[in-house]
């Protein structure tokens, strides 16, 4: 048939790979680099194998204070969980409740209150860093888990998707359930949250990595050693007055702040693609 | 609704609002007292050699990861798309780097072009080329376009590949049967179907390199050499969180909102039409 050409589905396939292999060569090489002995690395040509270090590196970075920044990796993922759990469910749950107002209620300024949280989908926080640091430090809030994770949730992303979900629902639906006697807490706990689910799955992974990968505002909010993240610590260990960075430990650092969100996106993808083609409508 | 309210009121509204009342202030040197200054901010800004040079530099970079990240997620959408059933798998092999953190990506780049024992770097001395990107700046504006187009790849791959899944076979087949081939097809039919889709990409493309980069920028080159990578983003926390110019910052930061401002009221403004159209 004409239509479909063989030859082409070969190179598609052959594309594909070369694709696909380059956009690992980074991951791959950055693992390798992350077993080899100092020495090993150092000696001028990288050994394209896994070394003989094993995983000592990520023991060491692990478990023993990591030098230039003052606390173990375990700290510096355990607060970034907490702000990647913060972030995610804070977002959802406040959204979500938004989102419920705006469609099923009427109350005075509703409108006023749409716009007023629609304008915020156009502004990330980098563009307002400064006076958000203002803000936060008036509120005694600086170094803090409130105040690293309210400013980060001050968007409307997700109350824009859960309305749109919210307004496809029929009418009937709410009528129904006051018919049957729900108040309007027992109509959002028992049916909207059910017909939520998808959505709040797909929010959850999108929500999740943002939080996880945040660079910028938890560099300014936090300001001590204790409550480091380990994404904004990544440059602690590139940044080298002599030169060449501690690749090895370097490497390791990496792998450890890109192997949560990587196993999350891999894990939950379907859920994921939804949400995000979703988001653009 | 009244929690988000009072969020979005006291961290986005407030720190906006006192942005764009700084931006008309002048502080004095210790930051006890501030005088009205109009827009004296604006032009002090505006009128900095480098700002213009941040301003170029976002330019360049934002054109560079815009344009790239795309055809190379065009190309591998399209691909992907012809070999229909194997097309999940490879969908799974290339969205991961979307939940890379740019900083992260930075890193990741950064080790294969490090000037001593980067892999990339052995290649380019086989070709002739002195890579030091610590030392050029050309090579370091290089350097944080590559990880940034590798990061952002991912994110215009879904979207392509869920905008080419769209198209009506029926149209292509027509088209094949009328004797148009594969390329003729791709230029006439499926791509200004996916215009939407693409001008979408190319607005959310733009805002991923003005803003979220910053991580990847930060961690490589902060900035260097000599400001060959500083973007306005940058330039803005070196002025206002390093330097502690609230008034200079505040301008930049009204002057980004508005950068940003105008570029989605483009994009709302396509896309009613677009509904319009349908």
């Amino acid at each position: 048939m004409r239509y479909h050409r063989p030859g082409l589905d070969v190179l598609a396939h052959t594309l594909l790979i070369i694709g696909a292999l380059i956009f690992m060569l980074p991951v791959i090489l950055a693992v390798l680099a992350s077993t080899q002995t100092p020495g090993a690395l150092f000696s001028g040509t990288l050994p394209l194998s896994f070394g003989t270090s094993g995983l000592d590196h990520y023991l060491t970075l692990l478990s023993e204070p990591v030098r230039g920044i003052g606390v173990p990796a375990w700290r510096l993922m355990l607060n970034s969980l907490l702000m990647a759990l913060g972030i995610a469910i804070g977002k959802l749950v406040f959204a979500i409740l938004a989102a419920y107002a705006l469609v099923f209620f009427r109350f005075p300024f509703r409108r006023c209150c749409f716009w007023l949280i629609f304008v915020t989908l156009m502004l990330p926080i980098e563009v307002r860093i400064v006076p958000t640091y203002g803000v936060v430090a008036d509120l005694g809030l600086i170094d803090s888990y409130p105040g690293l994770i309210l400013p980060l949730i001050a968007s409307a992303t997700a109350t824009f998707l859960f309305r749109q979900f919210f307004l496809t629902l029929p009418p009937e639906l709410m009528e129904a359930a006051r018919v049957d006697g729900a108040g309007p807490w027992r109509f959002f706990i028992d049916i909207l949250l059910p017909l939520s689910k998808t959505n709040i799955a797909a929010l959850f992974v999108i929500m999740f990595i943002y939080g996880w990968n945040q660079y910028l505002w938890p560099l300014v909010a936090m300001s001590s050693a204790d409550n480091a993240t380990l994404v904004m610590s990544l440059k602690r260990l590139t940044l080298s007055t002599d030169g060449t960075p501690p690749w090895h430990l370097a490497t390791a650092m990496t792998v450890l702040a890109l192997l949560p969100p990587v196993v999350v996106i891999i894990i939950m993808q379907r859920w994921f693609i939804k949400g995000l083609v979703d988001t653009e409508k | 609704m009244a929690p988000q309210l009072i969020i979005v009121l006291v961290f986005f509204f407030w720190p906006a609002i006192t942005a764009l009342r700084q931006s008309l202030y002048v502080q004095d040197a210790f930051g006890l007292g501030e005088t009205f200054a109009g827009l004296a901010n604006f032009t002090r800004v505006l009128a900095s050699r480098s700002y213009h040079e941040a301003l170029v530099n976002t330019a360049i970079f934002s054109v560079s990861v815009a344009l790239g990240a795309m055809a190379i997620a065009l190309l591998l959408a399209t691909m992907a798309d012809r070999v229909l059933r194997a097309s999940r798998a490879y969908r799974t092999l290339l969205i991961w780097p979307y939940a890379v953190a740019p900083a992260a990506a930075g890193v990741l780049w950064m080790f294969m072009l490090d000037p001593t024992l980067g892999v990339l770097t052995r290649a380019m001395t086989v070709l002739g080329i002195d890579w030091d990107f610590r030392l050029n700046g050309g090579q370091a504006m290089a350097l944080v376009i590559v990880a940034a187009i590798w990061q952002q790849m991912s994110y215009n791959f879904v979207f392509f590949l869920a905008g080419l899944q769209g198209i009506p076979a029926s149209l292509l087949e027509a088209a094949a049967i009328d004797g148009a081939g594969p390329w003729r097809r791709f230029w006439t039919i499926t791509f200004p179907l996916l215009s939407p889709t693409t001008f979408f990409l190319l607005v959310m493309n733009t805002i991923y390199a003005f803003f979220e980069t910053f991580g990847t920028i930060d961690t490589t080159t902060s900035g260097g050499p000599g400001g060959a990578t500083r973007t306005l983003v940058y330039k803005l926390y070196q002025d206002g969180i390093v330097g502690l110019d609230l008034g200079g910052s505040a301008a930049q930061s009204v002057l980004l909102m508005l950068m940003v401002g105008l570029l989605t009221l483009v994009q709302f403004r396509y896309v009613e039409r677009r509904v319009q159209y349908h």
